[in-house]
């Protein structure tokens, strides 16, 4: 075999490589007691992605996460990560995966230097490797000035930040963050966001949980909706919007409470779909393009002036909704709800 | 290798966080001056330090041991950093063993308290040191198994130490120090062979005193018995409620 063949094979089978399963779930399930929290997954990761699994508060994201990664033994089902048994040798995986929990999980006591050296350690590196490692992983997380101060003194942010430097210590192809950015300031979620890219893009393949549906959509390759322990729906975020962007999206902003008008919209044009959006926005789609001038003379006839039109993109939101029924409102609130229990 | 990277670690975290701590140095000094205070203001003849020794340690041990492990997990499993432990490649029995071994280190400590505090008042000449080591460690190691028992079947801090005195006073009374066990009433007496610190207490008394009802080698290996099925019990139950 020439030279270049040899080399465009090897090309070829690394390609092939990134691109196949790294993750496989099939037919998982946990029930707790009478609860069944995870209800028949079936999942697909794919080398180098950022896959992300989307869903209100008890849908069954964080146990499948804990099934994945060794926290808890499924009821039935199989994972296999790097074509290992994930039930069977749950500690020859744990080498090979990162975690991010919910919540921050590190020593309150040690110093955020010491915390992620004690977390190498646990993976089996030589004390001037995890050293070396935990001062570069500071500096990367802008991280070095605190380095010396004890977790608990940390803001949350900070706190955020070195936990994922934590799951990270080992060099992990895989890791999994359940629900990066909740609770934390604006700008930590923005650099947090761009942490996370620059690891997807220096080859970790990411699986994240998130009820922010816009940072999945501007994080995703992929996403999958989860919603009673079922996927729902997976796609690229492309394919998911896909079924909706034939849809004719308008915002109407409105002098009214738009719950009332987008009611009286409906029964005067029974083809459009009308749906409040905010206090004074009207939601309509249509299948068909929206004719404006007969809405705004309605809604002016009976003394409620439209202000604004907009022609809007669907989102992931929509998606959501479509396929769970559940309005983004509605999850963001069980999601604080479930996190104040 | 790698795993005892993670083991020499975890022990050291342990014992730099928890057991070193001044508060939990200060217990092992302060604990057995107290008992041994107690006993001094109630006895009407001069005290015996020599008799009361092997009570004094078994308490030291039994007291520091059970509450300092139930206590550090519990705390560890609500803050969740103990998740981040079971998430390691690291065995079960490994990362167990390391948890533990911070908790003997400990108790063997609160043993020699005692040891090196009545070296000022009283001749320990004639002591059976090959018996009272090895006693003084198998109780700190059974102690041990038992704090992460409990460890295991509570979920708060204050149920630890709740739960751990269920077990620890009616050991004290059962196990011969205070009362012989030939004394108690008929049917308390087979409790008394069921409970590790007997076969600990016994051993010290003999290693001290030379007054030990049963044969060392039966008490040591009782002890030995009692570790690993203790330990053996504790993994099951870790494995079943934490990773359940």
């Amino acid at each position: 075999m020439s030279l270049s063949l040899l080399k465009s094979v090897t090309a070829a089978a690394v390609m092939r490589n990134l691109q196949g399963p790294i993750l496989e779930i099939a037919g998982l399930r946990k029930d707790y007691g009478d609860i069944e929290a995870v209800r028949g997954l079936d999942l697909t990761l794919h080398f180098g992605e950022i896959f992300g699994l989307l869903g209100p508060n008890g849908a069954g994201k964080t146990s499948t996460i804990n099934m994945i990664t060794g926290l808890v033994k499924p009821t039935s089902g199989s994972i296999s990560l790097k074509g290992i048994d994930c039930i069977a040798h749950v500690k020859r995986i744990q080498g090979d995966i990162g975690v991010v929990p919910d919540e921050s999980n590190l020593y309150d006591e040690l110093s955020g230097f010491d915390n992620l050296v004690f977390c190498a350690s646990l993976y089996g590196m030589r004390k001037a490797v995890r050293e070396q490692r935990a001062t570069e992983l500071l500096e990367t997380f802008s991280l070095s000035d605190t380095g010396k101060r004890p977790f608990k003194a940390y803001s949350k942010g900070m706190k955020r930040k070195l936990t994922i430097a934590a799951a990270i210590m080992h060099q992990p192809p895989v890791l999994f963050l359940d629900e990066p950015t909740t609770g934390i300031d604006v700008e930590s979620a923005r650099q947090i966001r761009l942490l996370i890219k620059s690891l997807n893009r220096k080859g970790t393949t990411i699986m994240l949980t998130t009820h922010y549906l816009e940072e999945a959509q501007r994080l995703c390759g992929r996403i999958a909706f989860i919603a009673r322990g079922r996927i729902v729906k997976t796609g690229t975020v492309d394919e998911l919007l896909g079924g909706l962007r034939s849809d004719h999206l308008l915002h109407l902003t409105v002098g009214g409470q738009a719950d009332q008008l987008a009611a009286m919209l409906h029964q005067h044009h029974p083809s459009l779909r009308c749906t409040e959006k905010g206090t004074h926005v009207v939601e309509i789609s249509s299948d068909s393009p929206v004719e404006l001038h007969p809405i705004t003379a309605f809604l002016s006839g009976h003394g409620f002036p439209v202000y604004e039109a907009r022609r809007v993109e669907p989102t992931l939101e929509d998606v959501f909704i479509a396929v769970t029924g559940i309005n983004a409102g509605e999850l963001e609130s069980r999601e604080k709800g479930g996190r104040k229990r | 290798m790698n795993q005892w990277i993670a083991f020499w670690n975890i022990l050291k975290k342990d014992m730099r966080n928890y057991y070193l701590k001044p508060p939990n140095i200060s217990w092992g000094i302060i604990f057995p001056v107290a008992w041994t205070l107690m006993f001094f203001l109630r006895s009407r003849e001069p005290l015996d330090i020599r008799a009361l020794l092997p009570g004094i340690m078994s308490m030291s041990v039994l007291f520091g041991t059970t509450s300092m492990l139930a206590v550090t997990i519990t705390f560890e499993r609500r803050g969740r950093s103990f998740e981040r432990l079971l998430l390691a490649p690291v065995s079960i029995n490994l990362l167990m063993a390391a948890k533990t071994s911070g908790a003997v280190i400990f108790g063997t400590f609160n043993a020699g308290v005692p040891l090196i505090l009545s070296l000022l008042w009283t001749d320990l000449t004639g002591v059976q040191w090959t018996v009272l080591i090895p006693a003084a460690v198998l109780i700190a190691v059974t102690s041990t198994f038992l704090g992460l028992f409990i460890a295991v079947s509570v979920s708060e801090v204050f149920e630890a130490q709740t739960f751990s005195n269920f077990f620890r006073f009616p050991m004290l009374f059962l196990c011969g120090l205070f009362i012989p066990i030939a004394d108690l009433p008929w049917f308390l007496r087979p409790l008394s062979y069921v409970i590790p610190l007997t076969y600990g207490a016994d051993m010290l008394k003999e290693a001290v005193n030379g007054n030990g009802v049963l044969p060392v080698q039966l008490s040591l290996g009782m002890l030995v018995l009692f570790a690993s099925a203790l330990f053996i019990l504790s993994i099951r139950n870790v494995k079943r409620s934490w990773i359940g």
